[in-house]
């Protein structure tokens, strides 16, 4: 497998009044060729800025990128003009929104909104994007495309919708698709639904896919590999089966503990105490101190380097440092208990 | 459709009956009446004016002969100006407010979106002060004010438009600058937050990753989104326009419709206030049919269908 994006140390920040946010603090990870790569993470850990970074959809001002790069086809896309960009997006690299509802445009017809990238990239003409645009609705299993594609968002359901929104980002075969959030606003039947077309679609195309997700559910089904992000930061890297049955970060842990298990009826549903950082004022060592259950007095000043775990799997803990007092991985973690235990 | 606009004509007929009743009954319970002036008539006379125009019937035999007869489009003869029809006055002056109307709703239009599209680019920048700054002054400036600073810098000082009269388009185009200045500023202050609220939703997003230029973005997509509070706004402003344009005729001397209800009141004119009354209600509603129509085109989601209307 090839690499085809590389980010390094990538940090993002907004100006705002009440002084800058680090939004996103040195973040480094890659994405493969036809894998799907999981950010995961809760509210406001820097997961959705990382991808829309990636999109350079963040409006500068007030966002600014302030280290690092992003490398997709050995080019740096933080150096890229507007108009460059105006090439890739859509083409190159494609993104679907969080909420299908608001993110399609009431006033225009789903066959315009699909036609607009093709005419753009490849040149098609108008009626040519017609019949692909019913190609591809027909791709993403809407039924009776030739007549849905002259319909208006508003006539068309929210799972439905969202299967438009994956036609539109798949008109131009991009060579990577960006998943912010795909299935939060849909219903639970409709998630796996949209979930299960994207996994197609991706053994059709071949697109690699960045997939921004608060849901573990989610992850653990269509994820090859997973990164944790906190703070800002990405605190564990590895592999789905790593970081389901061997979680290596305090915060993965809680993240994990805290997803409702099916033979646990009667207990109640854990969650990590306290709230995330501030950024605007991020703290000098780890993002998880204030939180983290087995926190030392050396994570408050320092943080730590990654260690790695296996070839493919590292976390940024303290309690990896062969100093550390040795830690179990707590028992409503183990999400995978069987398989551990075995 | 077709179900739709007889139902909207259903009730236009409905409005205009209720607005004729009360008009009339109001206009009979206003003291005084046509043949009244500081120069008394001798009685006689008067009694057989009253007689000729049929002021002596009873009220309510007076009220069902006016509804008989503006069924029929006759609207009688004025009270004041001998031997002139209703329809005559309205047919002579309504073109002259229709002409400056057109020409300041066109002016309010173009310029009002421009300058809250510019301001929602810009915003907080120097391009949205300046245009916010012209749009308080529009607003807070009344347009007789507007109108005597515009014939003294652009009539007296530069001499380079006729002060008053209408002859040509070049005397139309103080009035109607002078007639467009509120509604101009409202329509930018509109379009400017509604601009702005359309910039930041996610579809604008999507567009953007699509890779479109942020030409494409601002005018495909977000135009024509921020532009449906402005056409919500247009039938309201239409009527305001062709009525409210009394004073504007006045300062330069136009002989339109706004002028002629204004005095007809005054005069205790009856069937000339019934006469332009009616136009004008006839004009208010039919614009608000037409804008609701134009809603439909420009917004998918407000359909003008039978289906809405049996429900």
């Amino acid at each position: 497998m090839s690499k085809i994006l590389e980010v390094n140390d990538l940090s993002v920040s907004f100006d705002t009044y009440g002084g800058d946010v680090k939004a996103v603090r040195g973040v480094t990870f890659e994405l493969n060729e036809k894998e799907t790569l999981a950010i995961v993470g809760e509210s406001g850990s820097g997961k959705s800025v990382t991808a829309q970074s990636l999109m350079r959809l963040i409006p500068m001002p007030p966002g600014k990128f302030v280290n690092g790069s992003i490398i997709f086809k050995g080019q740096d896309l933080t150096e890229k003009s507007e108009k460059q960009m105006e090439a890739i997006r859509g083409k190159e690299i494609s993104m679907i929104f969080q909420d299908p509802m608001t993110s399609l445009n009431p006033t225009m017809t789903i066959g315009k909104q699909i036609s607009e990238s093709l005419i753009k990239h490849q040149n098609m003409s108008k009626k040519d994007a017609h019949e692909r645009g019913i190609e591809l609705l027909k791709l993403v299993g809407i039924p009776t495309p030739e007549k849905r594609i002259n319909q208006y968002p508003h006539e068309y359901s929210g799972g439905m919708r969202q299967r438009a929104m994956i036609a539109i980002a798949l008109a131009c075969n991009p060579k990577i698709l960006i998943a912010d959030e795909p299935t939060t606003a849909l219903d639970v039947t409709i998630q796996a639904q949209i979930m299960d077309l994207m996994k197609e679609l991706q053994e059709k195309t071949g697109t690699a896919i960045l997939l921004i997700t608060h849901d573990l559910g989610v992850v653990a089904n269509a994820a090859h590999r997973v990164a944790v992000m906190y703070g800002g930061k990405i605190v564990e890297t590895g592999d789905v089966d790593e970081i389901f049955y061997n979680p290596q970060h305090p915060y993965t842990w809680g993240l994990l503990g805290s997803m409702p298990k099916l033979d646990n009826r009667d207990e109640e549903l854990q969650a990590i105490p306290g709230s995330p950082p501030d950024l605007a004022d991020p703290p000098k060592g780890c993002p998880f101190v204030t939180r983290c259950p087995f926190a030392m007095k050396v994570c408050e000043n320092r943080m730590p380097e990654y260690t790695d775990v296996s070839n493919t799997q590292k976390a940024a803990c303290w309690l990896l440092d062969e100093r550390a007092p040795k830690v179990e991985i707590p028992e409503s973690a183990r999400v995978g208990g069987t398989k551990v235990h075995g | 459709m077709a179900k739709y606009l007889l139902k909207r004509i259903g009730y236009i007929i409905v409005s205009l009956f209720f607005i004729i009743t009360i008009t009339f009954f109001l206009m009979q319970a206003a003291p005084g009446g046509p043949f009244a002036s500081e120069r008394k008539l001798p009685p006689e006379i008067e009694a057989q004016m009253n007689e000729a125009y049929g002021l002596n019937d009873p009220i309510h035999v007076q009220y069902f002969d006016y509804l008989v007869r503006a069924i029929t489009l006759d609207f009688g003869p004025s009270f004041k100006y001998v031997g002139q029809e209703v329809t005559d006055i309205i047919a002579r002056s309504f073109p002259y407010s229709l002409i400056l109307g057109a020409e300041a709703i066109l002016l309010a239009l173009s310029f009002g979106v421009l300058l809250g599209v510019i301001a929602a680019l810009k915003h907080n920048k120097f391009g949205d002060y300046a245009a916010m700054v012209i749009a308080v002054l529009g607003i807070s400036v009344p347009s007789f004010i507007m109108a005597t600073i515009l014939q003294y810098i652009f009539a007296i000082k530069l001499q380079a438009l006729p002060v008053a009269r209408f002859e040509s388009f070049a005397h139309t185009i103080l009035p109607a600058v002078a007639l467009a200045t509120t509604p101009l500023a409202f329509i930018a202050r509109l379009m400017r937050s509604s601009m702005l609220e359309v910039l930041n939703a996610d579809y604008i997003k999507t567009a953007r990753s699509k890779g479109l230029s942020s030409r494409v973005v601002t005018y495909k997509h977000g135009l024509r989104n921020a532009i449906l509070p402005v056409v919500s706004y247009l039938g309201p402003l239409v009527v305001s326009i062709l009525t409210g344009s009394f004073i504007i005729e006045k300062i330069f001397g136009i002989p339109g419709l706004g002028n002629e209800f204004v005095v007809s009141v005054t005069n205790r004119d009856y069937t000339v206030i019934m006469g332009t009354t009616v136009f004008f209600s006839v004009l208010l509603l039919v614009s608000i049919l037409i804008v609701d129509l134009i809603y439909g085109l420009v917004d998918p989601r407000i359909k003008v269908t039978d289906k809405g209307a049996e429900k």
